[in-house]
């Protein structure tokens, strides 16, 4: 290539470089530079009070028994949730796909509009909905003679809560992306499949999921990267609680870094939690590739 | 369009005169512009009195800024940085000693030793006592804050007592008898669980502190606060107090009319907030006590809360910032701002004043307010109180016993101290 091309190429890319440099990669730096500081509110009165500490947030941050608790709790969200946010959209979607169907359309939205609605809003209604002693579940559930269900104030019934409120709000975005995903699949298959005497569950078993596994391999890494980041919903709901129940990585990282003004320590829990959703999202693509999905 | 060109021509009227006025006093100054921040129903209160100090000092303008309560913190912290921060401020009590150990707020002794209006000896001394750090005073007072009990007299009659509590011992008796009367979903006392102020308040009934050693190190282990939190456990281990934050009330003035609840430990806020939102049939029928003593009443005490008036470092107009500060704390002017608040003055003279002297709600934090006590006066107190009252909750749902829990609120508060030793050791600190 001729040095004139490839100058013109860089000059090309350039925009793109320096907006993801100094927005992305720069951040990304200092952020790293600055967990390895015990900056905190000294610090900011002055430079004099910053001291380098290597690797020591890192280790206090695997010693802390509340960045356990909150990883717990963080993947059990992601564990529970987002099979149960895939599993709704694809039940959502073949039932909206569905040729039996009536006003597909106003479904479709209807299924969607949680996604886009405001989540602090939102979550401000769920909490009175699923209010102890007024909310309105407690009250039909009281019809059927169920006793009222202390949905976010028991430490073990917050977390299932806030999943139920979770993949009400997100499984419209999936259901969304399997549907085109579902278009995409050849009428002919289908009627090959009919012609042969395949049941409905064979023509889903052997030819819609087969054919959808891309999709659903992509729903789920975006789902599962955007569960890891659990924070909005429990700030909002319990503030954590009962008993750090609803504690997630990111809120503890929210609580050292902005409550407390311990960026050393909350930039390197915001690495940790990096680490472990890399990990996971590892783990998800290599089952995808032994199946050919990604 | 014909409606508005004789408006637009008296506009312009007006600023041509306005000129002509300017020419005519070019030798004035025009008048020092103080920032003043204040935060809540504070702010909007700062925003009606300081119109009474602008004449006073027509040299003088003040602009208030209003700052929701839950960013003020963050936005103090970020103008600090960002070297953006105003002449003065409201703050709270227990955010002054890291401002101060950011060096962000001057100390006030110099304008207070020429002052005839702020007059320490009339303050609260507990009050007057959180805003200072290692000796210097760094705010003056302007509300107060302190917890005690609100309670339901209807229901303590019932359950055959015409008193508040006097002893931390008669406080469980009654709460004992109301629950052995009290309808299924009942209780007999509110103490959300995510609250420290109330386990902090029973461990000021005694004397020391919850922090050893020039407050470098956790002193929760002290037979006393082990006493306090014993007490503050009891509450829930005997089921007298349900096991519920407070972002699972709907609504505490609600809840308490419809006898949810008998006794409820919070602030002078919450006066208003009964009158306004319980319905008239039950408000002969609540009171406020001062908090009593482990022994008995004459030990009572409580945290000496509140927020203060501050001036900060990179003001350019300290001494117009201490006129204004003078002027807030003028018992006249506090009249007005309690009758516009509902917030109670931290000195006695605001107290005389008829309008909160007859407040019958009012007298009992009077009484609190002259033995409430400061709290351990160092940047890293709310992080060790929220430690604290993780791990009291985690005890009131049983997972700790009262040992365990004192020994791992040390263990943390040490941890949480570290750069504070740190920098003590290196001479940073006072």
């Amino acid at each position: 290539m001729r040095p004139g091309r490839r100058i013109a190429g860089w000059v090309f890319i350039a925009p793109a470089l320096i907006v993801i440099g100094v927005f992305f990669l720069l951040p990304v730096l200092l952020a790293v530079g600055l967990s390895l500081t015990d900056f905190d509110i000294y610090a900011l009165a002055s430079l004099r009070n910053l001291q380098f500490v290597g690797l020591d947030n890192y280790l206090a941050v695997l010693r802390m028994g509340l960045f356990w608790r909150a990883l717990g709790n963080t993947l059990y969200f992601v564990v529970v949730g987002v099979p149960l946010s895939i599993g709704a959209a694809l039940g959502a979607a073949l039932l909206v796909h569905s040729r039996l169907a009536r006003c597909r359309g106003f479904f479709r939205v209807a299924l969607f509009t949680p996604v886009v609605t405001n989540l602090i809003a939102v979550a401000v209604i769920w909490k009175y909905l699923f209010q102890t002693r007024y909310g309105i579940v407690n009250f039909v559930l009281g019809r059927f003679g169920v006793h009222p269900v202390d949905w976010l104030g028991d430490p073990h019934m917050a977390m299932p809560t806030i999943i139920l409120f979770a993949l009400w709000k997100n499984f419209g975005y999936a259901m969304i992306i399997v549907l085109a995903g579902l278009q995409a699949i050849p009428d002919e298959l289908y009627e090959a499949a009919r012609l042969d005497g395949a049941s409905a569950w064979r023509q889903l078993r052997h030819i819609t999921l087969p054919l959808l596994g891309p999709t659903l391999m992509t729903v789920g890494l975006l789902t599962m990267v955007g569960y890891f980041q659990l924070f909005a919903e429990p700030y909002v709901m319990t503030e954590g609680g009962p008993l750090q129940s609803t504690l997630s990585v990111l809120y503890l990282m929210y609580n050292q870094g902005f409550d407390w003004w311990n960026l050393g320590l909350a930039s390197a829990i915001a690495f940790v939690l990096f680490v472990f959703t890399l990990a996971a999202t590892g783990l998800l693509v290599r089952a995808g590739r032994r199946k050919g999905w990604v | 369009m014909h409606r508005i060109a004789p408006r637009v021509a008296s506009l312009l009227l007006l600023a041509l005169a306005g000129l002509l006025g300017g020419c005519g006093t070019s030798a004035r100054q025009r008048p020092i512009v103080l920032q003043f921040w204040a935060m809540g129903q504070e702010g909007r209160a700062a925003a009606r009195l300081v119109r009474g100090f602008e004449r006073e000092h027509p040299d003088l303008r003040v602009e208030v800024q209003q700052l929701p309560w839950a960013a003020a913190h963050a936005k103090l912290l970020t103008a600090y940085a960002g070297g953006t921060t105003p002449d003065v401020a409201q703050m709270g009590n227990t955010w002054i000693p890291e401002m101060a150990a950011l060096r962000a707020i001057v100390p006030l002794q110099p304008f207070i030793a020429g002052s005839r209006i702020v007059t320490p000896a009339d303050y609260f001394p507990g009050i007057w006592g959180s805003n200072v750090v290692a000796g210097r005073v760094y705010g003056v007072p302007w509300y107060v804050d302190t917890r005690l009990i609100f309670y339901r007299r209807d229901i303590l009659a019932a359950a055959g007592f015409d008193h508040p509590p006097r002893s931390w011992a008669g406080w469980l008796r009654m709460m004992a008898a109301i629950k052995a009367r009290a309808r299924p979903g009942d209780w007999a006392a509110l103490l959300p669980l995510n609250e420290f102020e109330q386990l902090v308040s029973f461990s000021l009934e005694q004397p020391g502190s919850f922090l050893k050693d020039h407050d470098r190190y956790g002193n929760f282990q002290s037979p006393q606060f082990r006493r306090a939190l014993r007490f503050y456990l009891r509450f829930f281990r005997e089921g007298y107090a349900p096991r519920i934050d407070n972002t699972q009330i709907a609504s505490v003035p609600i809840e308490f009319a419809r006898g949810h609840y008998a006794f409820y430990v919070s602030g002078p806020w919450m006066i208003r907030e009964f009158q306004r939102h319980m319905p008239a049939s039950v408000q002969q029928d609540w009171a406020t006590a001062p908090l009593p003593g482990p022994a008995g009443a004459a030990g009572n005490s409580g945290i000496a809360g509140g927020a203060s008036l501050v001036i900060f470092r990179n003001s350019r107009h300290q001494a117009a910032a201490w006129k204004l500060i003078e002027y807030l704390s003028r018992p006249a002017v506090q009249d007005e701002f309690h009758r516009l608040t509902g917030d109670l003055p931290p000195r006695r003279a605001s107290w005389a004043r008829p309008d909160i002297a007859r407040n019958p709600y009012a007298a009992a934090f009077r009484t609190q307010l002259e033995h409430a006590r400061a709290v351990p006066r160092i940047a890293e107190y709310e992080q060790i109180v929220r430690e604290m009252q993780t791990i009291a909750a985690r005890a009131a749902w049983g997972e700790l016993d009262t040992a365990q829990a004192t020994a791992l609120m040390d263990r943390k508060t040490d941890a949480i101290l570290a750069k504070r030793r740190w920098m003590i050791a290196h001479g940073r600190l006072p």
